[in-house]
């Protein structure tokens, strides 16, 4: 009561105090207006004015304090000149050159940076028509998680929506210039094209509901045919010039899934005719492309540990480590995760072949200078030589450390389809991951002292997770091609691996793998049983405990590292233009010309550089100056050799040169 | 807690807690005050920002935990349960998306944001500069000015300058936060099961001239390749398209183009309209103009063609800002082409010469909403009629009260086409706000007046006299004719594309035509100007405010006769082409397309929570009208005009639209 009565005292005080700007007759006058007109009021606030400020009035006092002085500093922010300039853009500085727009660009997001907004759903998300359920603010996380993970599910039978439900892309270049606010993927580089003159006529975003799988984009939202009439259309209104088309991540393959699909007779593909992408296309150039997969993406399905691939981890990490809560929120993260076809595009291609076997890997002779570049320098030479031949990368998956190290030998044979389906009818009232189908005991034999390779994973997730493999399995294919020329490899599911397809007939056009390299990057994992037997848990775990001796090795967090882009490793983004692809081969028998450009990271040197202008991990590189600066140079008229031609700091070469594979 | 401490010692002084008991010598009291006051004054304002800011948070905070459901069931308990929306009731019916739909949006409510602008708005690089907050105009006017203007000379952009149109649906669902344009229509949409991939905004630059979007920009050849490519997804179902405002003059400019040869046309062939099109739903469409634009160009009065005056109406009536801004808005809005395909059409044939009109006899009073007649019927009867016969709507501009209402006999006119300019009268204390009135000289502008009245066939020379150089672009890209022989080659020219009453419309037999507008609400038809007094800065004309009849029906009112409409659009204009112009096999429509004529009643909301009306009629708000909203989703899911329900009409127009003597 008493404080009402204040407060409306100070109503009256205050206007005057602002308006006169003095400070002492107004106020008394007022007082006194106010005594004379309330006395009797007067005598009943007295007693309680008497005993000063309370602690409600100070907690008043100090939140008005903070507030005025908060509002006081971002009003001197904002009055601020815009003085403070970095360094020139590299937009600015070509302009100065005299570049101008050439080729019309367009842009092809990855997984997860696109955002989803919802056209349809359930009463719980009332309110929410036409909002970002993906990417944005992420607000309705936070406040109704379940309606959320419901929305962004997708159907476990179809992999398409489920019923009632109908979660779009957002569309234009506002689909991934931000992930989050102030988060570019993007949206340097756009600015950057608009500096040299792009505008909304000739830049593209091509943007799809990075869940599903490729074809059914194709399917349900049509987004290969407007991809393709929007490619038409540029193409025309800008004078017949051919599109350069800037892929990142996961957009590559989908890419690659499109080039063949526009080409295929229609009704699976587009009916362009063979001709459409030497006419349509210029370049491509792909950003940190996950041309051969991510083990990453492994780790992701078998416990959804990824870190990235889902950002959810990043998002909330202590949340989900604490053994509490932590057990619910992985699973409901991997139920969702696993009705997403695309993940599955992300697995390892190639098998042995390319990610090496038991004993051997492309990367095991690899010197470990880059990564010791963040690791302690005066200890790398010793533990460093014993290590070498120690770690087995080609052990994508171990179950203990030992048997990630120990000879192959010694390992147990697994024959998995054969030996132990055993499959029970698990007494789990909720069925909520595939996991609470799988009996203990059957668990427990697939993690005895085993180590898988990238051919044998594949059996490996076909057994803890049969249904979403067989969904996914259908649009996606993981293999090398003996015969690119056998009939079966005009089926989809085969269009977005480069080492079963071969490019279209397109002898003009350029491909560029443009990714970062110096960062550590997950190759295996080192994984052990998780010790709740509850069931639906995840059973597995990444042994975060098994680290390498010395320090100085790859193995750390139960995690072996290569070199790459902190998601993509170097083999994967760089091998097809280093090799696969590399003059007339089986898989490019037009000769395509291919060059790689890497770029290597730099932390950023002070917080005013924000995430860095010479970044080389997997998003942050789409702000790297120079890399902006070669798809400038390529819109507007530059070819390969012009920009450079390779420009190479990793081993991708020998690495390649040690892959095994007939072209 | 060391600023706590510092704070309350003083209070908590021995000397002053009793500091109130005395009230019997104030002096006393103000000593002690005057010694506290360094702490009180600052502590108390800090206090008080607490309070208001606890209090704010703890409301935001209940705000957001309510339940979402809450604000409708208040309505409920208030008005009644709500009808159902249109689009849930078209579900409950079985409707479901057949045909893709393409909204046009029409001047003023697109997004415009910035590609590459001056030094002064450098941080500003693809936020919008129209729609949306506004923000800019209040930071930094003369550089949003500066931007939103276009050059002078070409009518494309200032060298320097890119300002493009938002794209996507978001270019015009929303004009500002919470005024919705497309967004309820949308929502609707989305209810029977559309979606990105059957629904596109056709956006559009809409300061350029119709055929400089497509030079500048390619827009023509984008929404003719998004037609073309939602028609072949959706297994072959032609579009229903659903322009508003200037969108129905800026597609039917479209469907020229697009089956016009290459290169001045789109090249899609004589029969892309009929291969690609089932219905054009045109909503609230000036197809012969709006006299506002008129208004607009003549003294940059006009109220929302560039609703800059309802942003901001008391700076601008307040008689110290508005010079300047006036001004401001009239250089900018001149350099705009699009505005000039608003000027009314087809001369005094269409809206009347000096003795007569097509609305003429009509009073705003006698039609009451369909609603309203059973309440206000003995009303009607007592209120004095202004004398219907004084009305001239054909003389659109009149200088006097008197001149508008004698008999045309009675007019003495001086020809001003005749006159010779004076000199240049920009001095420099215009500043560096420089209009076209500068350039006519005092002879010029006295020599206007002087003319008294002018009608639809007078206005052109007018503007031409009053703003050349406005006019000479806009004539190359604009005709407000009426065409005696359609098929002189010359109509094939693309100025001509969008007067309806200058082209014939597509051979498509099969198409359908609606013309649907609000009607009900009071609409500017003619205006009352007179002569500002000093003409040296100001922009010399100005409507005669003071020009009205002080009684609630009235014919005049602040110098503009109004007749029926839809605040901005006057019926005629709406519905003349859909009424007579094209019904039927007539010369401008050949195949014999049908038309519809759908008029709705204006309602205006009941209450404060209905927001801006269920039942509007109003030129915007029309697209949150649930009859209109169901007819377009009938229509997009698959039916045909005669089963919406064919004409409906409240109001005179097959009357007046008898008055027009068009050869057909």
């Amino acid at each position: 009561m008493a404080s009402i009565l204040r407060f409306r005292k100070l109503c009256f005080i205050e206007p005057t105090t602002k308006t006169y700007e003095s400070f002492e007759t107004p106020i008394e006058e007022k007082i006194q207006a106010i005594k004379e007109q309330e006395i009797d009021k007067n005598k009943k606030k007295r007693p309680v004015k008497a005993r000063g400020w309370r602690c409600v009035d100070s907690c008043c006092w100090f939140i008005g304090c903070m507030c005025t002085t908060w509002w006081l500093l971002l009003f001197l922010y904002h009055c601020l000149p815009a003085g403070f300039k970095g360094p020139e853009s590299p937009g600015v500085r070509l302009k100065n050159e005299g570049l101008t727009p050439l080729h019309p660009v367009v842009l092809v997001p990855g997984i997860v940076t696109g955002g989803l907004e919802l056209w349809e759903g359930r009463p719980c998300s009332h309110g929410l028509f036409r909002k970002r359920l993906w990417g944005g603010s992420f607000t309705e996380v936070l406040k109704r998680p379940l309606c959320w993970l419901e929305h962004l599910s997708l159907d476990d039978e179809t992999g398409l929506d489920p019923p009632g439900i109908r979660v779009r892309p957002v569309t234009g270049l506002v689909a991934a210039d931000y992930f989050a606010p102030g988060y570019f993927v993007w949206a340097v580089l756009i600015e950057n094209l608009a500096k040299i003159g792009y505008e909304g006529k000739n830049m593209y975003m091509a943007a799809y509901d990075w869940r599903l799988s490729f074809q059914n984009t194709e399917v349900r939202d049509q987004a290969f045919s407007r991809l393709k009439i929007n490619i038409e259309l540029m193409y025309v209104t800008n004078g017949n010039k051919k599109v350069v088309v800037v892929p990142h991540s996961m957009g590559a393959i989908y890419f690659l899934h499109f080039m063949k699909w526009v080409e295929a007779e229609p009704p699976i593909g587009g009916g362009g005719g063979p001709g459409w992408c030497d006419k349509h296309i210029q370049a491509i150039m792909n950003i940190g492309a996950t041309f051969l997969g991510v083990p990453k993406a492994v780790s992701g399905m078998l416990s959804a540990e990824a870190k990235d691939v889902a950002f959810f981890r990043a998002m909330a990490p202590g949340l989900l480590d604490s053994e509490i809560l932590g057990l619910q929120t992985l699973e409901h993260m991997m139920r969702v995760c696993r009705t997403w076809d695309s993940v599955i595009s992300l697995l390892p291609k190639g098998g042995d072949t390319i990610w090496g076997d038991l004993d051997s890997s492309p990367e095991d002779s690899q010197p470990e200078t880059h990564l010791t570049i963040s690791s302690d320098k005066i200890n790398n030479t010793k533990p460093q030589i014993e290590l070498k031949q120690e770690t087995k990368y080609g052990r994508i998956v171990s179950f203990g450390k030992a048997a990630s190290e120990q000879h192959s030998s010694n390992l147990t044979s697994h024959d998995l389809l054969k030996d132990y389906l055993l499959h029970t009818a698990a007494n789990c009232d909720e069925m909520k991951t595939e996991y609470g189908k799988i009996s203990r005991e059957g668990i427990m034999k697939l993690a005895d002292n085993k180590a898988y390779t990238a051919g044998t994973l594949i059996d490996l997730l076909r057994f803890v997770a049969p249904k979403t493999m067989k969904r996914a399995e259908a649009h996606f294919s993981h293999g090398i091609a003996d015969n690119l020329d056998d009939p079966k490899y005009t089926h989809y599911k085969y269009w977005s691996n480069p080492l079963e397809t071969k490019l279209p007939y397109a002898p003009n056009m350029e491909i560029y793998s443009l990714y970062g390299v110096g960062l550590p990057t997950e190759r295996s994992y080192v994984y052990k049983l998780s010790q709740s037997g509850k069931c639906n848990s995840i059973p597995f775990r990444i042994d975060s405990s098994a680290e390498g001796n010395g320090g100085a090795g790859a193995l750390r967090g139960g995690v072996y590292s290569v070199d790459g882009d902190e998601s993509v490793t170097v083999m994967s983004a760089g091998f097809m233009c280093a090799k696969g692809w590399r003059g007339k081969t089986r898989f490019n028998p037009s000769g395509s010309r291919t060059y790689i450009r890497e770029f290597r990271h730099k932390a950023p040197a002070s917080l005013l550089e924000g995430r860095g202008l010479e970044s080389g991990s997997h998003v942050d590189i789409m702000g790297n100056v120079a890399l902006i600066e070669d798809v400038l140079r390529v819109a507007a008229g530059a070819s390969g050799e012009e920009i450079g031609g390779d420009r190479i700091y990793s081993d991708i070469l020998k690495m390649a040169d040690r892959v095994n594979i007939k072209l | 807690m060391a600023f706590l401490r510092r704070r309350k010692r003083p209070d908590d002084d021995p000397d002053t807690p009793d500091e109130d008991d005395d009230k019997t010598s104030k002096s006393h009291r103000r000593g002690r005050k005057r010694r506290k006051k360094n702490y009180s004054c600052l502590d108390n304002c800090c206090w008080l920002v607490g309070c208001i800011c606890t209090t704010w948070w703890l409301l935001l905070f209940l705000y957001n935990t309510m339940p979402s459901s809450f604000p409708q069931y208040v309505t409920e308990k208030i008005t009644g349960p709500l009808p159902d929306p249109p689009g849930v009731k078209c579900v409950k019916e079985g409707l479901e998306p057949k045909h893709p739909v393409v909204f046009v949006p029409g001047i003023v409510t697109g997004g415009l944001e910035l590609w590459e602008g001056h030094e002064c708005a450098e941080d500003l690089f693809r936020k919008r500069l129209w729609g949306g907050t506004f923000g800019e105009i209040y930071k930094r006017p003369s550089c949003w000015l500066q931007h939103m203007s276009l050059d002078n000379e070409t009518g494309l952009d200032p060298p320097g300058i890119r300002v493009r149109p938002v794209s996507g649906l978001v270019a015009a669902d929303y004009f500002a936060p919470g005024y919705f344009v497309w967004a309820v229509l949308i929502a609707n949409l989305a209810r029977v099961g559309y979606e990105e991939k059957n629904m596109y905004m056709a956006a559009y630059d809409w300061r350029l001239s119709f055929q400089n979007t497509e030079v500048r920009d390619q827009t023509l050849s984008r929404i003719k390749s998004n037609i073309e490519l939602m028609v072949e997804t959706n297994g072959g179902q032609k579009a229903v398209i659903i322009p508003h405002s200037m969108g129905v003059l800026y597609f039917l400019h479209f469907m020229k183009w697009v089956e016009a040869p290459a290169p001045m046309g789109g090249g899609g062939g004589s029969d892309w309209c009929a291969k690609h099109i089932k219905a054009v739903m045109n909503i609230g469409g000036p197809l012969l103009g709006a006299p506002k634009a008129l208004a607009g160009l003549f003294s940059a009065e006009a109220k929302d063609v560039a609703f800059a005056r309802g942003i901001a109406p008391g700076v601008l009536d307040s008689d110290v800002f508005q010079i300047q801004t006036l001004q401001h808005i009239m250089k900018m809005s001149r350099t705009w082409d699009s505005t000039m395909s608003m000027i009314p059409k087809g001369g005094e044939t269409i809206w009347g010469g000096l003795d007569w009109s097509p609305e003429e006899g009509y009073l705003p009073s006698t039609r009451m909403p369909a609603n309203m007649s059973s309440r206000c019927g003995q009303n009607m009867s007592d209120t004095r009629m202004c004398d219907p016969s004084r009305i001239n709507y054909g003389r659109l501009i009149s200088f006097g009260r008197n001149v508008a209402e004698c008999r045309a006999s009675d007019i003495e006119r001086r020809d001003f086409r005749d006159v010779v300019k004076g000199n240049n009268l920009a001095n420099r204390t215009c500043r560096d706000v420089w209009t076209e009135y500068h350039n006519m000289g005092l002879d010029g502008i006295t020599a206007i007046p002087e003319y008294k009245a002018y009608t639809a066939d007078d206005l052109l020379d007018l503007l031409e006299f009053v703003a050349p150089m406005m006019m000479q672009r806009g004539t190359t890209h604009y005709s407000h004719g009426l065409a005696d022989d359609l098929d002189d080659p010359k109509y094939a020219h693309y100025k001509y594309w969008a007067n309806p009453l200058e082209t014939k419309l597509p051979d498509a037999p099969e198409m359908e035509i609606y013309s649907m507008y609000g009607v009900g609400i009071p609409t500017e038809r003619a205006y009352i100007y007179k002569l500002t007094p000093t003409a040296e800065c100001y922009i010399p004309f100005q409507i005669d405010n003071a020009a009205g009849d002080i009684d609630e029906h009235v014919c005049l009112k602040d110098g503009v006769y109004t007749v029926e409409g839809d605040e901005t659009v006057p019926a005629l204009s709406a519905g003349f082409m859909c009424a007579k112009g094209w019904r039927g096999k007539t010369r401008f429509n050949p195949s014999g397309i049908k038309t519809y004529v759908r008029e709705y009643d204006h309602n205006p909301p009941l209450n404060f929570l209905e927001g801006r009306g269920t039942q509007s009629g109003a030129h915007v708000d029309i697209l949150g009208n649930f009859q209109l909203i169901e007819d377009v989703i009938r229509v997009a899911a698959g039916a045909s005009g005669k089963d919406v329900g064919g004409d409906r009409v409240f109001t005179d127009i097959f009357k007046w639209c008898k008055k027009i003597n068009l050869k057909l």
